[in-house]
This record gives structure tokens, sequence and C-alpha cells, in this order.
């Protein structure tokens, strides 16, 4: 699935993937697909939780290598 | 309507200087609407330069590790007893190094870091001003975005509130 912006928050710690995550997708327009890169074990919850909670729609999770790869489309 | 979250943040140490922060700024990244009220020793943490120290004395609990070193070396928890480490000079300023080091080891932003990110997500500061008059701070103290308001103006925002919370 291709995407429309990506955030890098490798070696980042929660709160800040979140966080970054959110100022970022502010920039884009609904509709529109961020990628999230992390490597902090608690965002596997974290990012969903916060894209639940906010009305985005989690499209894609998945693990590689050590690292955590999501899809978010923004919600309106 | 969003969700709304009132925090007291009464403490000063560094350790309890992250959770308002944290807690906050990922409310705010959640969409929820959030005040954060400042009063005793949890005021200072909206002064320009936050210079919160941690206590091992105080804190029985607090693991005392090496932030550096090989892994089996970190993983020592030094047994050193709190009736000592509070009377060497000097300890606690150690404790703080080590504590901040092994916080931006593991990636975690600083509080300062935490706090700029709390007024961007737009997480209302407000330091309480009976605390400000009793301890003597002015209102030049603060960072610039920082509120003043008294209890009564708080709760009017905490009796609405989802979550409230006091660190």
């Amino acid at each position: 699935m291709s995407h429309n912006d990506e955030i890098d928050c490798s070696g980042m710690s929660c709160p800040l993937p979140v966080v970054k995550s959110k100022m970022k997708i502010d920039t884009m327009s609904p509709g529109e697909v961020l990628k999230i890169i992390t490597t902090d074990p608690g965002s596997c919850k974290d990012i969903p939780a916060w894209a639940n909670r906010v009305g985005h729609e989690m499209i894609e999770e998945a693990e590689e290598n050590g690292k955590y790869y999501f899809l978010v489309k923004r919600g309106d | 309507m969003g969700k709304k979250m009132a925090i007291i943040a009464a403490q000063g140490s560094l350790d309890w200087a992250y959770p308002p922060f944290i807690l906050a700024s990922t409310a705010a990244a959640m969409d929820m609407e959030v005040k954060i009220f400042f009063t005793f020793y949890g005021l200072p943490l909206l002064k320009h330069k936050i210079s919160a120290k941690v206590t091992p004395a105080a804190n029985p609990a607090m693991p005392m590790k090496m932030p550096f070193g090989p892994k089996a070396f970190q993983a020592i928890d030094w047994p050193i007893p709190h009736a000592v480490s509070g009377f060497i000079p000097g300890f606690d300023s150690m404790a703080t190094s080590l504590m901040k080091k092994q916080f931006k080891n593991k990636g975690v932003a600083t509080v300062t870091e935490l706090r700029e990110m709390c007024l961007a997500l737009g997480v209302d500061l407000i330091a309480c001003q009976m605390t400000m008059d009793v301890f003597g701070f002015e209102e030049k103290d603060f960072i610039e975005g920082v509120n003043f308001a008294g209890a009564a103006a708080f709760l009017d925002f905490a009796a609405e509130a989802d979550i409230q919370l006091m660190m």
C-alpha cells in the first residue's frame, strides 16, 4: 500500500512516537496515508490506540527486524 | 465532544516532573483538552530553566544503575544504603545526571522538550496564584504561555473533565 508521507520515530520512547505522529498527520489532508516507523515496543499498542481515539484509520501494522511499521489513514 | 483531562502537578523532583508532561502531551495528541495546575513544589517546573533533581534517599525503591558500560555492568543495581547516600554531598546531583543520561539513552525527551510539546499542542499550563505568592514567585519567573489562576478556576474545568489526576 502506498503512502503520502512518512515519519521515522526510530530510537524514540513514549510519548514521542505518538506526539510526533500527531504533529505530522496534522499537516496532511483527510484521506492521506502516513507511514510511521518506530522501535519502541510500547508503540505497538500506543499508535493504534491513538489512531482509534482521534478517528484515524489503522490500515496496516507490521514488524520487521526490530522495527515496527504502521500505515495510518487520516480521518476528517 | 472531545474528552478533557485535568492534572494537578504538585511535585517538583525530576522523577515527578515527567509524568504530567508525558500524559498531557499524549492526551493533547489524542485530541483531548488538557489543563495542568501547577501548585506547591510543582510550580518550579514552569520556570525558564528547569533544575529539578532526584534524590535516592527519599525514593527507597529507586534502582541505582549505571547508564554506560557493558550490559552486565548496566544491569547491576548498586546496593548503596539510602541512609548513607542521603549524607554524601553531591550524591543527588550524581543520581540526577545518571537518570538524565539513562533517559537520554532510551530515547526519552527531556522535561523541557516535553513541556515545549505540551505548549505546541495547546495544553494549558496554569500556575497556582496562591503558591506563587507564598513562595515569592513572579509572573516573569515563568515561561511564556503560562496562565495564572486559583483553585476555583481550575476546579471549574476539572468538574467537567473525564480524567482527573493528581501527581
